[in-house]
Formats: structure tokens, C-alpha cells, sequence
């Protein structure tokens, strides 16, 4: 019973119970702190199953519409509305879905590891009422199917994350990051809105599936769409519009940043969604499609040699992950280049798209994961400078091997998580353009050794004078890298059950237009 | 093998569970080669201290090398890269905000010429 109405009613209770709860944190932390953390774990746990009750659902009977306020759900298009669906509508496809698992698991692993590494701080009920609303932003991003309540969303996850890091604000340069995130995102905002009023204007609609199928790529078009893609992007942290991501992750709290990863794919996932749903079959696919490709490269070379010549843990870490948005940049832009050419979609388009996307869950957990263990050392050590710590192989033997399996993911070294999708990659991009490939494969091995020079730096050494008292990270903290890592040793063990479960109905859905208007407009 | 598929990637194949054998294969020959070693190895005795030349070992503290001690001949040797790139970080709001309109401004360019 209960059942069937959180699977009828996923989509709002995806949105409602998160939102709900974060604005009843307050007034439940004025119970105690127990009573707080107990609130939000189970608010958080509760959004987690309902995600992926959703995602099971959309994997298994196709894309689900969600409309708010109508008598039905499905009834996208009121009867005397001139066939345009003019209530919010949650579209959700595989695409989504896969947003939305990336979601559960992530942001329930880091607020477990929050309740540890947070402890010791003041302020917590407007952290993990923060926390609450920025999972609510991104869900919504990923799960609606209306331009104008994406960039609600797309505002709500902005606030919450500037918030979050300059949360601690007893630390003036944290507040300084937050300050650029949260200008550098009202722009970005405002690109989009700008963007979505020359769509209004013109189609009489915000619902994506209408826009889409009424486009005509008018010169009204092609800036909505430059405007939707540079904001969307410099959102995502591709080069040269990624200056904000290393102050904004290497500032904000380890769990915030590792988060903060999923809301940058969120914002990745905008991207696609805006060049392969809403304006697809109007593209000069080959102009849209190498432009993001070069953004991938710039974005995986820039990323990975500015990450060598780090020393702060934090901002290492910052630049692998502009460095890693390139790769899925990479693999969608070249499905994107081919969307045009059956035979080269067919031959490895896909492939490449199946790859990029792939590596975006691949990437929010073993980034997820290595962010986690940088603010374990933080939390114990109180340092971040590679060249002040070492040692700590010796007292934090569970974190180092956190550590080592997240690096070997993110270097692309087998049997890991990473390695499967990075090879999805490098073969299919080889045949669309072998240089790519060759570049993708040199990212690869630079990134193998910044981790190696991270993991000499923290671990290796005899033990430090100054750390002889530090001891293994707290156990939620364990419990939330170790969640992380065991999906990162699953996903490298079955590759191909999760390519065949959730990466390849993504992979089709984004590069079928045609079913996404249908889902909608049915079948107009 | 069926519960653990092999990652098909339309040009070839990748079996985590064929690596994972050829890696215990490679542990065991790793093993065999080890208990050929010296078996007079005694913990905590002189012969574990490390030779160097004859000095004094160091302090704990003063033999780790710190993180920005690796890779200096990576970096030196792309100096002309670094050189430009670095700068070019500057953590100026402004600077970054002209970087985000900048390549607006140039995608609108080939958007629309192209």
C-alpha cells in the first residue's frame, strides 16, 4: 500500500521529503543533536530508497512523467490547454534516473561521514538543513522536465552550495570562495534565465519536450544555446571557465565538496540534456559536438597539469576533478560529433557516450571517496600541505587504503571503477580521432602520478614527530568512505552489469530526442 | 563467468575476474621469488638501520620528502606551459567572470559563423 503510493508519487516525494526536512532540521535540532543527526540520516535514507525505487521503476517501464497538480500524474497535457503541458512536469528518463542514483548513493554515504566529521563543530542545524536543500536542487535538476524549474533548481543547489562553503566562516578565506561561487553562479543563473526567456518568447512554452519539438534554431536560438551551454559548463567546471572550482572544493567542508562533485554533474547533465534533448536533430552536430570535446580536452590536460604542481591536499584534488570532466566532456561530445551518422553512432558513438556516462558516476564516487579521505587527514592532522604531512601510513591504515583505491580508480588502474570507463573511452574516441584517445591515455598516466606523489607525501615516510598522537579516522567516517569504496570495487569487478543496467538505457535515452517529446506529448 | 559478465567495448573485451587471476598468478611467483631472499633478516637489530655512507642517520622528522619536492623536473622541463598557465589563476573574481563572458562571446562567434 504504502509502497505503491511512494512509487506512484516518487517524483514529488523525491523533491517534498528532503525539503520538508531540511526546513524542520532547526526546529527538530532544538531537541538535541541526537535528535537532529537522527532526523536528517533518516530523511536522507528515505529520499536515497525513494531514488532508487524511482530509478528501478524508469529502468524498468520506461520514462516517467510526473505532473504537479493535474488529476492524474501522467496527464502531462491538460485537454484545454492547446496541446501545451502548462503544469510543471517532471520528465524523468534513464538519463535522470541515473542522476538520481548517483544522488542517493553520494549524498547518503557523505551525510554519514558528515556526522562524524562535523562533530566537533558549531552551527550544524543550518549545516544539514544546507546540506538537505542542496540534495533537493539537485535532484530537481536532474529530474525536471521544465526549463524554467531547472533553473529554480539549479538556483536552490547554487545557494545551498555557497553556503556550505563558507560555512565556516571563523575562516575568511572560505567565505571568500563562497563569495565567488555564489557570484560566478548568479551569472551563470542569469545567463540561463536570459536563455530560457528567448525560448519562451518565441515557442510560447518552457516544458523542454515542447521547446524541442517546436525548435527551429532561429539566431534567437543559437544564443539561447551558447548562453545554456558557457553557464552550464563554467557550472560543470570546464576549462578555461574552472577558476572557481578549486577555491570553491578546496575551501568548503570534505563532505561538502564531495557533494559539491555531484552538484557540478548536475550541472554536466544540464549540458547534455540542453544539446542532445532539447535542441538535438537542429545541431550542426559536428560544430555543437567539437566544441565540447575541445572543452573535455582543455579541461582534462589544464585540470591534470595544474593538479601536479599543487600542495594543498584539497586543491589537488580539485583540479582531478576539473581534470575528470573532461573525460565524460570527451565521450559525450564525440557521441554528439556522430549523432548525425547512423553508422558511426552505431560503431562507436555509442560506445563513447556509454563511456563518458559511465564516468560520471565512476567519478562522483571515487572523487567522493578521495575528498572524504582528504578531510579525514584534515580532521586528524589539522594540515593540509603536502609538504607538512607524512607518515600516516602508519596510524591511518584503514584511510590510506581508502586513499589507494580511490587514486588507483581515478588513475584508471584496473580492476577499479575507473579503468572500465576510461576505456570505453579511449577505444571508441581512437576510431573518431586517435590524437583524442592518445591525449585521454597521457591525462591518465599524469593523473597516476599526481597520486602517486599525494600518497608519498601523506603516508609514506616514517611516522612524523608532530602526528605521533594521531589516530585512525572516527567510524562514521569509515563507514562513509568505505560505502563509496565498495561501489568503486564493484563497479570495476561488474563493469558490464552496470553498463547493461543503467549507463547503456542513459546512453539511449539521451540520444533518442524523438522518445523524450513522445513520453511527454504523446507521440505528437 | 555469466554472474560477472566481461565489459564489452565494441572493439574488444576487459574481464576483471581474468586480471584478478593473472594477478594472483603474478603473487605467487612474487612469494616464490621472496622465500629465495636472505632468511637471516633479524627486526630492530643494526642490520635494519640504513646505510648512509657512514653519517648519522637523521632525525624522523628531516628524511621525508614533502609533496612539492616531487616532479621537479616534470614542471621545469614544461616551464614555458607553467609559466603561462599558472598566472593565469589568479583568484580574481573579476578575471574569472571576463573568462566566462570571453568564451560566450567566442561560442556565439562560432555558433554563428559556423
Amino acid at each position: 500500500m504504502i509502497g505503491d503510493f511512494v512509487i506512484q508519487h516518487a517524483p514529488a516525494l523525491l523533491i517534498a521529503v528532503p525539503m520538508l526536512a531540511a526546513f524542520a532540521t532547526p526546529l527538530v535540532g532544538r531537541l538535541g543533536g541526537a535528535a537532529r543527526n537522527a532526523w536528517v540520516l533518516a530523511a536522507m535514507a528515505a529520499t536515497s530508497v525513494i531514488g532508487v525505487m524511482l530509478a528501478y521503476d524508469v529502468y524498468t517501464t520506461g520514462t516517467l512523467i510526473y505532473t504537479f497538480g493535474a488529476a492524474a500524474p501522467d496527464a502531462a497535457v491538460p485537454m484545454d490547454s492547446g496541446g501545451i503541458p502548462v503544469r510543471i512536469i517532471f520528465t524523468v528518463d534513464a538519463m535522470s534516473a541515473f542522476m538520481v542514483i548517483i544522488t542517493a548513493i553520494s549524498g547518503f554515504a557523505v551525510l554519514l561521514y558528515s556526522m562524524a566529521s562535523e562533530s566537533r563543530a558549531s552551527g550544524r542545524d543550518g549545516f544539514y538543513a544546507l546540506y538537505l536543500l542542496l540534495i533537493v536542487g539537485i535532484l530537481g535538476m536532474v529530474c525536471t522536465g521544465d526549463l524554467f524549474n531547472f533553473f529554480v533548481f539549479l538556483e536552490i543547489a547554487s545557494l545551498a552550495g555557497a553556503a556550505l562553503v563558507a560555512f565556516r566562516i571563523d575562516k575568511g578565506v572560505a567565505v571568500e570562495a563562497g563569495l565567488k561561487y555564489a557570484v560566478i553562479s548568479t551569472i551563470g543563473g542569469l545567463f540561463i534565465l536570459f536563455a530560457i526567456a528567448l525560448l519562451y518568447g518565441q515557442y510560447d512554452a518552457l516544458n523542454i519536450a515542447v521547446i524541442a519539438s517546436r525548435m527551429q534554431f532561429t539566431v534567437l536560438d543559437e544564443i539561447a544555446l551558447v548562453l545554456l551551454l558557457s553557464a552550464l559548463a563554467m557550472k560543470a567546471g570546464a576549462v578555461p571557465m574552472h577558476f572557481w572550482t578549486p577555491d570553491a572544493y578546496s575551501m568548503a567542508p570534505s563532505s561538502i565538496t564531495a557533494l559539491l562533485v555531484v552538484a557540478s554533474q548536475a550541472s554536466l547533465y544540464g549540458v547534455f540534456r540542453v544539446v542532445f534533448t532539447l535542441y538535438s536533430v537542429t545541431l550542426d552536430y559536428a560544430v555543437i559536438g567539437w566544441i565540447v570535446i575541445v572543452l573535455g580536452v582543455l579541461s582534462m590536460f589544464v585540470g591534470v597539469t595544474m593538479a601536479l604542481v599543487q600542495k594543498d591536499v584539497k586543491r589537488l584534488m580539485a583540479y582531478h576533478a576539473v581534470s575528470q570532466t573532461g573525460y565524460m566532456l570527451l565521450g559525450l561530445g564525440v557521441g554528439l560529433a556522430v549523432l548525425g551518422q547512423p553508422a558511426a553512432l552505431e560503431s562507436f558513438g555509442l560506445v563513447a557516450m556509454e563511456g563518458g556516462i559511465f564516468h560520471i558516476i565512476n567519478h562522483a564516487m571515487y572523487k567522493g571517496l578521495l575528498f572524504l579521505t582528504a578531510g579525514a587527514i584534515i580532521y586528524r592532522t589539522g594540515a593540509r600541505s603536502l609538504d607538512k604531512l607524512g607518515g600516516l601510513g602508519h596510524s591511518m591504515k584503514w584511510t590510506m587504503v581508502f586513499f589507494i583505491i580511490g587514486a588507483l580508480a581515478i588513475a584508471g588502474v584496473p580492476p577499479f571503477n575507473g579503468f572500465a570507463s576510461k576505456l570505453l573511452i579511449y577505444e571508441s574516441v581512437f576510431l573518431f580521432n586517435p590524437i583524442l584517445s592518445i591525449i585521454a591515455m597521457v591525462v591518465s598516466i599524469l593523473t597516476l602520478a599526481s597520486f602517486v606523489k599525494v600518497f608519498h607525501a601523506i603516508f609514506m615516510g616514517p611516522r612524523q614527530p608532530e602526528y605521533a598522537e594521531v589516530e585512525e579516522a572516527p567510524v562514521p567516517m569509515l563507514i562513509g568512505m568505505g560505502v563509496l569504496a565498495a561501489v568503486v570495487i564493484a563497479f570495476g569487478f561488474a563493469p558490464q552489469l552496470v553498463v547493461d543496467a543503467i549507463v547503456a538505457p542513459a546512453a539511449a535515452a539521451l540520444a533518442n530526442q524523438g522518445s523524450y517529446i513522445a513520453a511527454v506529448l504523446g507521440g505528437v | 563467468m555469466d554472474l560477472l559478465p566481461a565489459l564489452e567495448t565494441g572493439f574488444g573485451f576487459w574481464n576483471p575476474l581474468i586480471w584478478l587471476g593473472v594477478f594472483a598468478v603474478a603473487l605467487v611467483i612474487a612469494y616464490l621469488i621472496w622465500t629465495f631472499g636472505e632468511s637471516g633478516y633479524k627486526r630492530g637489530t643494526e642490520q635494519t638501520k640504513p646505510f648512509i655512507s657512514g653519517n648519522p642517520e637523521p632525525a624522523k622528522g628531516e628524511v621525508h620528502l614533502g609533496g612539492g619536492h616531487l616532479y621537479w623536473g616534470f614542471t621545469e622541463a614544461l616551464r614555458g606551459y607553467y609559466d603561462r598557465v599558472v598566472p593565469l589563476h589568479t583568484g580574481v573574481l573579476n578575471d574569472y567572470l571576463l573568462w566566462f563572458f570571453g568564451i560566450a562571446a567566442f561560442l556565439i562567434l562560432i555558433v554563428g559563423l559556423i
